[in-house]
């Protein structure tokens, strides 16, 4: 504070009232960004968290279900964020060192590396809506029927368990028999108490995580007819956690180009040079946050064995 | 500020930069180890795949941290920050995997009760 | 000592042409301001409103236990009233109230900055809460929630109510108090001036960062708790969905990863004002400094490690109840080196019984219940008894309303800080022991039925129970009318209330050292920063009603 009073003859425009020197709001501003980083990182990780549960449990799922995914474009965008976040790094070199138009074009060009990604994530999620491969209730990969060849290079395994009828009759049985739901609500709700003495099968809701238990009782008489299907049950968890994960990271890329093309704007007006270019290095900051994320969600999600 | 002797300055103000050769050299790397991951799985490891994966995914993120995202240069408190969110993500992630992994089987245990 | 904080000009009693209440004036002063002071008031009068709406949510609660069956309201409006009160006090009230509206006023002046390190993010923060607030409310409107505040899931994803209104407003809360968090810790670590090193700060400020820590670390998971929630509930995607292989426990790990550790963003500032006032007036140095400093980050970080003891019968596996339980018990050690080394600073201290000290003892006692109690709860033998009852009722209402306690009193004890008026002593003491009464009637009577079997959340109970319902509800009648003189003599304060001296309590962190209210950069010079609980340099003068720097050289 007192430093700023002994030479607040040179403050410049960019530095803060309450902050002394340029160092200390340069500083400043680079631990809240980490902190914020910090707190990116334990949002996805609850994300995390649900894959790894689904995966050390229910390894088949995602075995099973991987093959859905075209590692070729998962890959292709793995190097795609790569090199945005190497033009990101070289930017704020450039920053640092005053290059203002090698700055704008580097910015430009992983805004572009954005776009690029997120068109590959559109041709992906375009494909798995045609192919009814959503999350949860709406995972119905019937229209997939006759047309899953092109999807992965691993097409052949994926023929040797047809994918029409595998798995879809937990779900369906959800969606016919709503009143069902009722019967595994918490023991608190009035409802659960006289549903589950009709349904004694139903696992008491007390014992345990009735989940994945649950569609047994009202589906075991459809699945007694195909019994070859059963190895791989709810492979809608896997589209859940999917599109859940990718979702998400897509938006934080979205996130990320529209700061780094607020950046670019300033940066076209000249406000960044080798003594301020504190936005332009917390948003690299952010922006290889991202990639960073990707970097592991990539093989999580892709590269399954 | 903390005290002045912990306190590491640097003598210009715009901080410290990264040569391009360095950042080049970085993109590289990251970019082969994707190969590498990618090619991995054509190997069968069983269950070390996984981990495999896990490993090169670590050793890209740690590349990217430390040179495009300025760590090897910051303040250590920066790192430390990092280092310590992900040991709360460990935790969480541990500790429900723990869990779920020990009820598991009373839940296919009913699962068999009624098929 | 040399090094007392005390220097001629700091503490003129009449500095107050302009401070930060008068530099600007106009609502768009108030509502485009970037002053921390200015910030922290606007919270203040927020979550004061929000508090009288999850009160009057209490009220409703407790009028209706009056008869065993139904007395003014319906089942179903019974459930959404308790989820209300939950929510509110919980979201709205408690979490943002020491943190947000105290801290951010005293934060930066106990620091000896002029504002917090980002003054945008925090406007923006308080703009969340304002946003997260409505949505928060809008669920009233638009069907109501009836899960209670803990949104279980699969009733929460399978009720008709307006739980995604509910949950995404608790995640726009959440963003806010993670700004608000990010924004102490950043200040802290860099806005500190020469001198004033880690263990010189006050210890609301070791709190508050201890505080900051929790609210950057778990409330992410929250975030990602309820938007999965929504999504759930909007396209039942199945991941908490048993109907869809999903896990519900899944759900409750998630939900407490959070909501354990924002037990302690709750009570760690209350904790840290308590540091404060019972040093200030037992008018001695505080006992134990570091103890109690390190105390608050290891609260902290042991507060991540206990969560699924709320877990205990939920189909948690054995192996996870046991070391949940052992290592909930880790809890109570640094807790309890506060809660010693408090009783040792009153040891022989000149203790004045001004109202915020009422409140500071108040808060110990209290306290002191809350804590022990919970050792029942984690007790798995024990708890499995207690489970949903109202003894966990009224455990947590002996914890939180120990936070809502320090909340008062810290309000007490900055009043003449932030409006340059003392209020009345007389009935501020009146209210502290009406409140007090209030609430151990209240809740104590809890204990008793929780034990005796009454579970929590329920509409009707049986007539065994009736008295001690009655008993509760008269308690809470109590505490409505403490809590309203509050009001009254606050606001009279406000416009009739005497002139506050800069230092009306002898306190010696560096908010005293600025005037009553402070002026618009908080000092005029930079503080000289000394031992903030060293009161030597300070003696009382009846004139001006408060404390002036002692003369140089004087005896003490
Ligand atoms: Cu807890």
């Amino acid at each position: 504070m007192n430093q700023h009073e002994a030479h607040g003859s040179e403050h410049p425009s960019f530095l803060a009232h309450h902050f002394a020197t340029p160092r200390q709001q340069f500083e400043a501003g680079k631990l809240g960004m980490w902190l914020f980083l910090s707190t990116e990182i334990l949002l996805f990780s609850g994300l995390f968290c649900a894959y790894a549960v689904y995966r050390a449990n229910h390894p088949e799922i995602f075995v099973y279900a991987h093959h859905f995914l075209d590692s070729t474009l998962g890959a292709i965008n793995t190097v795609v964020l790569i090199c945005s976040s190497f033009t990101m790094a070289w930017a704020v070199r450039s920053a640092q060192l005053g290059q203002k138009k090698r700055l704008c074009v580097l910015l430009a060009f992983t805004i572009l590396c954005g776009f690029g990604f997120m068109g590959i994530k559109f041709i992906e999620y375009r494909h798995k809506w045609h192919a009814g491969l959503l999350p949860g209730k709406h995972y119905n990969p019937q229209a997939h029927e006759g047309d899953h060849a092109p999807v992965s290079g691993h097409a052949d395994e994926a023929e040797h368990q047809p994918t029409t009828t595998a798995a879809r009759h937990p779900v369906e049985s959800a969606a016919v028999e709503p009143e069902h739901q009722a019967a595994t609500t918490p023991a608190s709700t009035p409802a659960s108490s006289t549903a589950s003495e009709e349904h004694t099968l139903q696992v008491p809701p007390t014992i345990g995580p009735a989940g994945l238990a649950a569609p047994v009782t009202t589906t075991a008489d459809v699945h007694a007819e195909e019994s070859t299907d059963e190895k791989v049950k709810n492979v809608q968890i896997f589209f859940s956690i999917y599109f859940a994960m990718t979702g998400l990271h897509g938006l934080h890329v979205l996130a990320g180009m529209s700061v780094i093309g607020w950046v670019l704007w300033r940066s076209m007006r000249g406000e960044f040079g080798p003594l301020y270019y504190t936005p332009v290095d917390l948003a690299g900051l952010y922006w290889h946050l991202v990639d960073l994320i990707w970097i592991y969600l990539f093989p999580l999600l892709y590269l399954i064995h | 500020m903390s005290s002045p002797a912990v306190e590491h300055h640097h003598s210009e103000d715009q901080g410290h930069v990264v040569s391009l050769g360095l950042l080049a050299g970085v993109w590289l790397a990251l970019l082969v180890l994707t190969v590498v991951t990618v090619g991995a799985i054509y190997v069968n490891l069983g269950k070390l795949n996984l981990w495999l994966a896990m490993i090169i995914a670590t050793i890209k993120a740690l590349l990217v941290a430390v040179y495009f995202m300025h760590l090897r240069w910051d303040r250590p408190f920066n790192a430390y920050i990092l280092v310590g969110s992900l040991i709360f993500v460990l935790l969480f992630i541990g500790f429900v995997m723990m869990d779920t992994a020990a009820y598991l089987p009373e839940i296919d245990f009913k699962d068999t009760l009624h098929p | 000592m040399s090094t007392t904080g005390v220097h001629p000009g700091s503490a003129l009693p009449d500095s107050r042409e302009s401070n930060y209440l008068t530099h600007k004036s106009g609502l768009g002063s108030w509502m485009m301001t970037l002053d921390h002071k200015r910030i922290g008031v606007m919270y203040l009068i927020s979550i004061l409103v929000a508090f009288l709406l999850g009160g009057i949510f209490a009220m409703l609660v407790r009028t209706e236990h009056l008869t065993p069956k139904e007395t003014i309201m319906s089942a179903d409006t019974y459930n959404q009233v308790f989820t209300l009160h939950g929510a509110v006090m919980i979201f709205l009230v408690i979490i943002p109230g020491i943190p947000a509206a105290m801290g951010n006023f005293v934060l930066p002046i106990m620091l000896g900055a002029k504002d917090v390190a980002f003054p945008r993010l925090n406007l923006c923060s308080y703009y969340l809460y304002v946003v997260g607030t409505v949505m928060a409310l809008a669920s009233i409107a638009l069907g109501a929630v009836d899960t209670g505040w803990t949104f279980y899931t699969p009733y929460s994803t399978t009720t008709n109510t307006a739980v995604i209104w509910m949950v995404m407003g608790a995640f726009v809360l959440g963003f806010s108090s993670i700004f608000t968090g990010l924004n102490f810790i950043v200040t802290i670590h860099r806005l500190r001036p020469p001198g004033m090193t880690w263990f010189r700060m006050p210890l609301f400020l070791w709190a508050l960062y201890a505080t900051a820590i929790i609210q950057l670390l778990a409330t992410p998971v929250l975030g990602i708790t309820v938007v999965l929630l929504a999504v759930e509930k909007a396209f039942h995607i199945g991941i908490f969905d048993p109907q869809l292989g999903g896990d519900p426990v899944l759900f409750q790990h998630f939900f407490w990863f959070y909501s354990h550790p924002a037990v302690y963003i709750m009570i760690l500032p209350a904790m840290g004002v308590i540091s404060e006032l019972i040093s200030v007036f037992s008018h001695k140095h505080i006992f134990g400094y570091k103890f109690i400093a390190y105390s608050s980050v290891a609260i902290a970080i042991l507060g991540f490690l206990v969560w699924g003891h709320h877990m205990f019968t939920s189909g948690q596996s054995s192996l996870a109840n046991m070391i949940f339980s052992a290592l909930t018990f880790s809890v109570s050690i640094p807790s309890a080196i506060k809660v010693f080394n408090w009783l040792a600073t009153m040891f022989k201290g000149s203790i004045s019984l001004e109202t915020p000290m009422c409140y500071a003892l108040s808060f110990i006692f209290i306290f002191g219940i809350g804590g022990l109690t919970g050792l029942f709860l984690g007790t798995l033998a024990t708890d499995i008894h207690l489970h949903d009852t109202y003894f966990v009722v009224a455990h947590f209402h002996y914890v939180m309303f120990g936070t809502m306690i320090a909340f008062v009193g810290a309000l007490h004890y900055w009043w003449p800080k932030m409006t340059g008026r003392m209020y009345s002593e007389f009935w501020g003491r009146i209210a502290c022991a009406l409140i007090f009464l209030g609430m151990n009637i209240t809740f104590f009577t809890q204990f008793v039925m929780g034990s005796h079997g009454m579970p929590r959340r329920y509409f009707n109970y049986i007539e065994q129970f009736a008295s001690y319902h009655q008993l509760s509800t008269v308690g809470a009648f109590i505490q409505g009318i403490g809590f309203i003189v509050v009001a009254i003599y606050l606001a009279h304060s406000l416009f009739r209330g005497r002139r506050a001296p800069a230092n009306p309590w002898g306190g010696n962190s560096l908010e005293w050292h600025c005037s009553s209210p402070p002026p618009h950069d908080n000092f005029a010079v930079t503080p000289t920063v000394g031992d903030c609980y060293d009161y030597s340099g300070w003696q009382y003068d009846a004139q001006i009603g408060g404390y002036i720097p002692r003369p140089v050289g004087a005896e003490h």
